[in-house]
């Protein structure tokens, strides 16, 4: 038999080495996975941990700066403004995750049929997706929601409904590019129908852009929320949101308060910040490529 | 005119420094043309864009010098390079199209280039490009003056980007790999330009090409490269008869030429007897007045306008034509992946072309005819392992799971000479030669009995391309297959396939034994075909290998 | 030329389905708004039959399908009916207001151009650079920050902190008059009135609120052009043009940047969706009297005619525009409505 050259080297990496991989290799993508765990712990255990209760109200101790017993001052209510900001990631996130699981799903299923199986369908999607993003988005969502009502659902679903034209043009344009790919007809010659093709094949390659997609995604969805709030539109009061605090303090910031508006408008930065520094390294975890 | 000593270029990678070209000495004389061949990797073009200094951000020359008419390029200053490039030294590229601006009239191109170095005005850049474009034969020169290269075909597009490298009488061109991807008829008439007008001007020429045929016909002097390093240099004729690098040797042997055999083209080592497989009298494919109409913008498109032909069992068939010919539509409909307008496929006497592509999946035949694709890199999943790869059709079309699975799977894998360590690498962790064999192996793993071949060897290195054209002769001869080989390339189909059919235009024009067809073609498009494949200068086999062979008669 | 007649043609072919569509679904999202119209118009103390009597009136007792084809006849002559808040017909308002919005965006746009497309350019020519560094911290950080997170800011260190800009209150200090209105642009109507001290006063509130918004619109316009560069510079004619001699001020512009324009300019049509959007809220925090104000003041209201047209208006604005952008993009590049070999 005739020699081969062999690449020397150990096996592959399985998938936790390539994980731990892509992390060490890049410092930024270790900041921002430790910045999201640092909100991961606040969503879950940040009810429990803080010192006052977010929705504690005590009017002698108004409009209190930063200082000991309250780190982040208190509001015009009295409430403490750390507690109500650390708790409000809690409802902050869901909404974002919620939302963008919500368009990825429909978006992908919507683009990739379109974009394998092209036709009427195609078609037809292509001018649903215009129609949607004939709309200024933040227009549609305030359309959507005050049309429907001020609930956290109907926040969800007016930005799952807007993220969604993202994720359909970006699957369909995917999966249009590797329809006629070698590997793709490898795969109908080996038995695999349209379907399995489509799913097993084809749309796995096109996690990778839609990775970091994601990632702005949420970082959107987030912004779209508290922009919602922050108009009056979105979650009513007192429910801590970091949106309508930053709303609430608005009025107070020209008398000098600055404390009320500021932190939830820097934990706010700070996660949608996050997120876009998280797309990269999510791609590189997807992508088969980096593994080396 | 160009004298190159210890000429050394490195690039600067996430890993570490690549030294891409390790110290190479050259000559050039005036009016000579020198063709420098190598693999991927051998470092040829790299030289050339050192040379004109127009490498990227991350490569440097690291030492040695390039002396041009007594200046040393290496040296040289960006201001004074740039008076150089297109005056002095010009380059033609690969890809035509893509190396043209495509947003600019293609005579726009042409008149930045001899404002720039001062051989045309704003009065006459017009009239002085419209020149340019007739100096290479362009017809309606005037016309092609306002057209956007998307709008010209490739061979045109090379002239084009020829007529930009000569507009300022360049004393030295460049030429790196300028045909890869042009038909073989296109390819001949861009190299006999470009030989015609260089002798002409009186110009020296550097041809860099992976084709050893190409390169022994069209240059004066050859220099064979290896790892970034030259290992042989002399005149193609001589290199050819008498080899003196093992290098250059396995080079030589491992070009598809007339007079040699499959098993010629590998190492004398590697030489084991090939199995003789004689084909036999049933007929397994039939195809009858096959036709294949497109809808597209502008009207009908008849891709395939109504042939036929038979295969017979355990025969090895050629499909030879250029590009539009309708070979890849014909191979599409025969494998299934495409329906047909109208005419019958019959295999084993069956019909196939009634049932709809989408359901010849679920067919009982679905894994007797099966394909190996062109480009190993586009028909591996990037996302499965070669032996997910592997694994695929055997999972969908048959029972077999668990251990007995891997063990069908290694079997494949050392059937096809891939070392069973390589089974859970990934597509880009692969070179090409494997990555070959990885698709071979799949597209075998359930005994087909009808093979697709669509250029198997296309992208590969012309030392894996002879490995690769042995294996699938001795696949076929250990298995009992039927092949039909598409391929462009007539010299790779002289050596493996006993029968040939050649198309233009949709139609076959001519079939009959490879033998015949090759040595006494009947009709006019296979003789340009024939006469436009470089042919390679004849080697003098040494006297060890004609002692292996009588001894092995 | 046929084809790019063509493609033109289907392009404008492919807006009328889409204007189709954002009537109906600005038509549903008003009327499934919660509480009934009818009742606001009767006013506080009607009663039942009033009421009964101003539903018919409207049209609202009618099928749905019946008040659809109204609405479009309406439309059809500009009728946008008549908000609740003002008195005023919607289209009027909106007429009113539109000029503040647009000479808010504008300025906002043409300033983000002028910093963003030379910062994309910069970055991708010296990759690795600071300049490089710089381009991308700006852009993620861009892309963070919320609009009115960042008014506010502004507003706190520059207004109250600083003094250095004019109290966050509309589009001019109350002391000074608006200008006769001919465009309904203050910046230019100012100087055609031959105003200066008005233009300046103008300039100075629009200060803070373009800024603001136009950190925003940054960091998409930087982050396409440098890459949009990126791929231009790394093309193989590039390559070519390099080869022959052409100095680099001329690969730069005539090679590099013409063609890195084209994707830039698509994104602009994006970039404008979400200004729009962000509009909104820059108008709040500024207190800016344009339609974005408009339409949240009317949310409140449950003023549902003028929320309806504000959302059809907005939506046949940007359709408009998106046509704009992809006509101009048709008429740059000579590839559109070719079928590429």
């Amino acid at each position: 038999m005739t020699q081969v050259t062999d690449i020397p080297g150990r096996k592959p990496d399985g998938a936790w080495a390539h994980l731990l991989h892509v992390l060490r290799e890049n410092p930024v993508t270790m900041l921002s996975f430790g910045m999201f765990a640092f909100f991961l712990l606040q969503a879950f255990f940040g009810a429990y941990l803080v010192p006052h209760d977010p929705l504690a109200t005590n009017a002698t101790n108004a409009l209190r700066p930063p200082n000991w017993t309250h780190w982040f001052g208190t509001d015009s209510l009295g409430r403490d403004v750390f507690s109500r900001v650390v708790v409000a990631t809690r409802l902050d996130l869901t909404i974002s995750v919620l939302a963008v699981a919500i368009s990825f799903v429909i978006g992908s299923v919507l683009g990739a049929i379109a974009g394998y199986w092209g036709g009427w369908i195609d078609a037809v999607l292509n001018r649903v997706l215009d129609t949607i993003m004939a709309f200024p988005l933040f227009v549609l969502a305030m359309g959507i929601v005050a049309a429907l009502g001020n609930t956290v659902e109907n926040i969800i679903y007016a930005t799952a409904l807007i993220n969604l034209p993202f994720y359909a043009r970006l699957v369909r344009a995917e999966v249009n590019i590797r329809r006629e790919a070698g590997f793709a007809l490898a795969a109908r010659l080996s038995g695999n129908s349209h379907f399995r093709t489509l799913a097993f094949h084809i749309f796995p390659n096109a996690l990778p852009p839609m990775m970091v997609q994601v990632s702005l995604n949420m970082g959107w969805a987030i912004l779209n929320a508290a922009g919602l709030s922050f108009i009056g539109l979105g979650v009513r009061p007192p429910t801590p949101e970091w949106g309508i605090m930053v709303a609430e303090g608005a009025n107070y910031i020209i008398s000098g308060h600055w404390w009320i508006a500021l932190f939830p408008g820097l934990w706010l930065m700070l996660a949608v910040f996050t997120f876009n520094l998280m797309g990269d390294g999510l791609r590189d975890i997807v992508d088969p490529r980096r593994r080396t | 005119m160009l004298s190159i000593r210890d000429f050394a270029v490195s690039f600067r990678t996430r890993r570490g420094e690549v030294q891409a070209v390790r110290g190479i000495s050259l000559d050039l004389g005036s009016g000579e043309t020198l063709g420098i061949v190598g693999e991927s990797g051998s470092g040829k073009s790299v030289t050339s864009y050192a040379l004109m200094r127009i490498l990227d951000a991350g490569g440097r020359i690291r030492a040695g010098s390039a002396v041009f008419e007594g200046r040393d390029l290496a040296q040289a200053a960006e201001r004074d390079m740039q008076a150089v490039r297109g005056r002095e030294i010009s380059m033609i590229f690969q890809n035509p199209r893509a190396a043209l601006n495509p947003i600019r009239k293609v005579g726009h191109q042409l008149e930045d280039v001899l404002r720039r170095h001062g051989r045309a005005t704003r009065a006459n850049a017009r009239a002085k490009a419209i020149e340019a474009l007739e100096a290479v034969r362009i017809r309606d020169a005037a016309a092609r003056y306002d057209a956007y290269p998307f709008e010209l075909s490739g061979g045109m597009c090379q002239r084009i980007v020829f007529a930009i490298a000569l507009a300022c009488g360049p004393r030295l061109l460049i030429a790196d790999e300028p045909t890869t991807g042009l038909d073989i008829t296109t390819q001949k008439a861009v190299m006999d330009l470009v030989r015609d007008l260089t002798r002409a001007r009186g110009m020296s020429s550097i041809l860099i090409t992976h084709d050893l045929g190409l390169a022994a016909e069209y240059s004066d002097r050859l220099a064979v490269m290896k790892d970034g390093q030259i290992v042989e240099t002399g005149p193609a004729a001589v290199l050819f008869a008498d080899p003196q690098h093992p290098y250059t040797r396995k080079l030589v042997d491992a070009t598809p030429r007339r007079g040699a055999g499959l098993r010629d083209l590998l190492p004398l080592e590697a030489r084991t007897p090939l199995a003789d497989h004689l084909p036999g009298d049933r007929a397994l494919v039939q195809v009858r007045d096959l036709v294949k109409t497109y809808w597209g913008k502008s009207g009908p498109v008849h891709a395939v306008k109504g042939i036929s032909f038979t295969i017979r069992e355990g025969q090895s068939v050629g499909l030879v034509g250029e590009s539009g010919c309708g070979k890849s539509t014909t191979s599409s409909m025969l494998v299934r992946l495409l329906d047909r307008t109208s005419g019958d496929i019959l295999f084993e006497g069956f019909d196939i072309a009634a049932i709809p592509a989408d359901r010849f999946v679920r067919d009982k035949r679905r894994s007797q005819i099966q394909m190996v694709f062109q480009d190993a890199t586009d028909s591996l999943n990037p996302r499965h392992s070669a032996r997910q790869t592997i694994a695929d059709p055997i999972l969908r079309m048959s029972g077999l799971r668990g251990t007995a699975l891997q063990t069908r799977i290694e079997e494949l894998a050392t059937l096809c000479g891939l070392p069973l360590s390589l089974l859970d690498r990934f597509p880009h962790q692969l070179s090409g030669g494997q990555k070959a064999r990885v698709g071979i192996a799949r597209a075998i793993a359930l005994d087909p009995k009808f093979l697709i071949l669509d250029e198997p060897t296309a992208a590969l290195d012309v030392s894996i391309q002879a490995v690769v054209l042995n294996l699938l002769a001795d696949l076929r001869a250990r298995l009992g297959m039927t092949y039909l080989f598409v391929s462009h390339d007539l010299n790779v189909v002289r050596l493996l396939c006993d029968h040939v059919i050649v198309m233009q235009g949709g139609e076959i024009v001519e079939q009959g034994p490879a033998a015949k067809v090759m040595d006494t073609p009947s009709h006019p498009y296979t003789r340009t075909l024939l006469a436009a494949a470089p042919e390679p200068p004849t080697t003098k086999m040494k006297t060890t290998d004609i002692a292996a062979k009588s001894a092995a008669e | 030329m046929a084809g790019r007649t063509r493609a033109i043609g289907m392009r404008l072919a492919q807006t009328v389905p889409v204007i189709i569509g954002v009537i109906v679904i600005s038509f549903i999202l008003t009327r499934a708004l919660p509480g009934d119209p009818a009742v606001y118009f009767a006013g506080a103390m009607a009663d039942a039959e009033s009421i009964q009597q101003v539903r018919e009136a409207l049209g609202l007792d009618k099928p749905l399908v019946m008040q659809f084809f109204l609405y479009v006849s309406d439309l059809a002559q500009g009728d946008l009916g008549r908000s609740i808040s003002t008195g005023q017909p919607v289209l009027t308002d909106l007429a009113a207001r539109l000029p503040a919005s647009l000479e808010l965006t504008l300025s906002a746009l043409v300033l983000s151009c002028l910093i963003a497309i030379p910062l994309g350019v910069l970055a991708a020519v010296r990759q690795g650079s600071w300049v490089d560094h710089l381009c991308r911290v700006l852009v993620t950080a861009g892309v963070s920050l919320p609009t009115f997170f960042t008014g506010i800011l502004l507003v706190y260190v520059f207004y109250y902190l600083l003094g250095w800009a004019p109290s966050p209150l509309g589009r001019l200090d109350f002391i000074y008059f608006e200008p006769p209105r001919v465009t309904g642009f203050y910046l230019i109507d100012s100087l055609i009135a031959g105003d200066p001290e008005t233009f300046a006063a103008t300039l100075r509130q629009l200060t803070l609120p373009t800024i603001t918004l136009a950190l925003f619109t940054l960091a998409p316009i930087a982050r396409m052009t440098r890459a949009a560069m990126l791929q231009a510079l790394s093309s193989d004619y590039i390559r070519t043009a390099r080869a022959a001699g052409l100095s680099r001020g001329k690969i730069l512009f005539s090679y590099g940047l013409r063609n890195a324009l084209l994707p830039v300019v698509t994104t602009l049509g994006m970039v404008f969706s979400f200004v729009l959007g962000a509009n909104v809220l820059v108008e709040k925090v500024f207190a800016w009297p344009g339609i974005g104000s408009y339409a949240v003041e009317a949310l409140v209201a449950s003023d549902y005619a003028a929320v309806q047209g504000f959302v059809l208006a907005m939506a046949l604005l940007f359709v408009t525009l998106n046509l704009i952008i992809d006509l101009s993009y048709a008429l740059i590049d000579p590839r559109i409505g070719f079928d590429t070999k």
